[in-house]
């Protein structure tokens, strides 16, 4: 009976290293993702995900490793994304989707010199996770690690900038440094993330689990702790469902994830409504 | 009301004034490349308060902003303790108008008010025991210390702004800048925070507040500045606040059984303040 959720996992070893994978995906999204909602970064973080897209493809036409033209487009998005924060008198909304439509198309364009285009685009666009290898995974380790560490060191600022970027600023931590701290650490969960649900979906494994987190959480501690969870129940329920139905699996992970928010959502709704209506109640 | 009197009164304190905290000269104030108010000039001593009032758009803000050195000054001098704006940060204590709100942030309550310490630990210094003392003291001076575990978004927003306002006690810096600090909060609320306020006078701190209230606040103030794009009047508050000042200030004022009534011409925030710490950043 039990072999439908544990034997995909013991049968092939490819399941469990994207298990393994996902998990540490799964914790180093609920970091950053949990700064983005706070932040108001989710425009931004769809934004780097998207953006990435060029290098990857100029990394499956040279043959080096993915990560590593990821790393140098999302730098590149960075620098564009505070470029345009600044010197914009349009609302920065416009100028940062214009270029992360501008860096897609860029990509595909890449991509379509390739011999094998579609097959190519669809891995970028929609992860690999049950190609992962191990240097991918300690390359994920690694970076969930210094992810880890910056939430760490920056807690305080990173809060203060949550609340307030003026009152961060008066009390000595400059804004400037810290918001680039902050996109930095997105940008490297973005970075290592794509392969297990590819670019076009990453940012929903950046936001779904911590939105759920921040509905159930009054401490930010707990918010990443439930983002966490909720991102590595969506690994396994994807991995497991793909594995049974034959589906892709970078989409069901993220089909998964999105439900458990909606889910989420719903409960605390209703459970929101009968204690108002209780309230009506005793104060009328 | 008689109690606010009460306290009014109360501020009666041998406070040693001497120190310069705050002095401007000739100074103009704006943000990107555009003068908001010319020529402004005052001091603001240790131990001393200045409200400073007018409608929305007038000034207010962008002179705050200036102090802490979020703004840029656009001509004159200013210097707060001695030194060019945004060199003190363990010393001032800051509450802006358009921070998030309490009702998305997952937060307690006693997280945001022991963020009013993180100025004077950095990145790395511990919270002590001291540290959670004067935070509770700050929560119990709001009348919030019951609320000290609950969620945040589970607040009022007058109890949110009993909050922030313990944010800002618990700071205990040596001045004290706010914005509409009274915004939202009931009559119990605003009699707690004349009483903080008061206490906070008489530990020796200044405190600068941009206020629509001319009654009470502006009561407890050493100097009141009117403003509307320009300096109408400053000095005490008995001095300024004249019906003629008044007038000139917020458009229309109506005399009534011993208040004035005043109804402001203009409504809205302006959005240009709320963009204030993006504009310094213009070339």
């Amino acid at each position: 009976m039990f072999d439908i959720f544990i034997a995909p996992f013991t049968d092939n070893g490819f399941m469990v290293q994207a298990l393994l994978a996902g998990t540490l995906v799964s914790i180093a999204c609920a970091i950053a993702g949990t700064f983005v909602i706070l932040r108001g970064l989710a425009f931004i973080g769809d934004a780097i995900g998207h953006g990435v897209l060029p290098g990857i493809a100029l990394a499956i036409l040279f043959g080096f490793h993915g990560i590593i033209g990821a790393a140098v487009s999302a730098l590149f998005m960075i620098g564009g994304i505070t470029l345009i924060t600044q010197r914009s008198r349009l609302s920065s909304d416009t100028a940062i989707g214009l270029l992360f439509v501008g860096m897609l198309s860029l990509g595909v364009v890449i991509v379509s010199r390739s011999s094998s285009f579609s097959g190519d685009l669809t891995r970028i666009l929609f992860g690999e996770i049950l190609g992962i290898s191990r240097i991918d995974i300690l390359i994920q380790l690694g970076a969930t690690i210094i992810i880890a560490a910056i939430a760490i060191i920056c807690a305080r600022p990173f809060l203060l900038l949550s609340f307030d970027p003026e009152q961060a600023e008066v009390a000595g931590f400059s804004v400037r440094l810290f918001h680039n701290i902050m996109l930095f650490m997105i940008a490297i969960t973005v970075v290592v993330s794509f392969q297990t649900v590819g670019t076009l979906l990453v940012f929903g494994l950046l936001i779904a689990p911590a939105g759920a987190g921040a509905l159930l959480a009054r401490r930010i501690k707990a918010m990443m702790l439930w983002a966490a969870i909720f991102g590595i129940i969506s690994m396994y329920i994807g991995l497991l469902v793909s594995y049974h139905f034959n589906l892709a699996a970078g989409a069901s992970i993220i089909l998964v994830a999105v439900s458990i928010f909606f889910i989420v959502f719903i409960i605390q709704n209703l459970r929101h409504r009968r204690t108002g209506n209780q309230k009506d109640i005793i104060h009328g | 009301m008689a109690d606010t009197e009460l306290n009014i009164n109360a501020r009666n304190c041998d406070t040693p004034v001497n120190e310069i905290y705050l002095q401007a000269k000739q100074l103009d104030i704006g943000y990107r490349n555009e003068v908001v108010v010319r020529d402004i000039s005052f001091t603001l001593r240790q131990g001393e308060a200045i409200a400073l009032i007018g409608t929305n758009g007038s000034g207010k803000s962008t002179l705050l902003k200036t102090i802490v050195g979020i703004l840029g000054s656009m001509g004159g001098e200013l210097s707060v303790f001695g030194m060019p704006p945004g060199n003190n940060h363990r010393r001032i204590a800051y509450l802006g108008q358009f921070h998030a709100s309490g009702f998305v942030l997952p937060l307690r309550a006693i997280d945001l008010v022991a963020m009013g310490r993180y100025p004077l630990h950095g990145l790395w210094r511990r919270m002590g025991e001291k540290d959670d003392e004067i935070v509770m003291a700050a929560m119990k001076t709001m009348g919030i210390e019951s609320l000290a575990n609950a969620s945040l978004r589970s607040l009022s927003g007058g109890q949110q702004q009993r909050v922030y306002l313990a944010q800002v006690l618990a700071h205990q810096a040596d001045l004290l800048i706010m914005d509409e600090p009274t915004t939202g909060l009931d009559a119990g609320g605003r009699e707690l925070y004349l009483n903080a306020i008061n206490d906070e006078l008489c530990r020796g701190a200044s405190v600068i507040m941009a206020t629509h209230d001319i009654q009470e606040e502006a009561a407890l103030c050493h100097q009141v500045m009117l403003l509307a794009h320009r300096v109408v009047a400053i000095g005490p508050p008995h001095k300024v606040m004249t019906p003629e000042a008044l007038l000139e200030t917020f458009g229309v004022v109506v005399a009534g059984e011993n208040r004035l009534h005043v109804l402001e011409c203009k409504h809205g925030h302006d959005d240009n303040e709320r963009q204030g710490l993006n504009r310094k950043r213009q070339p």
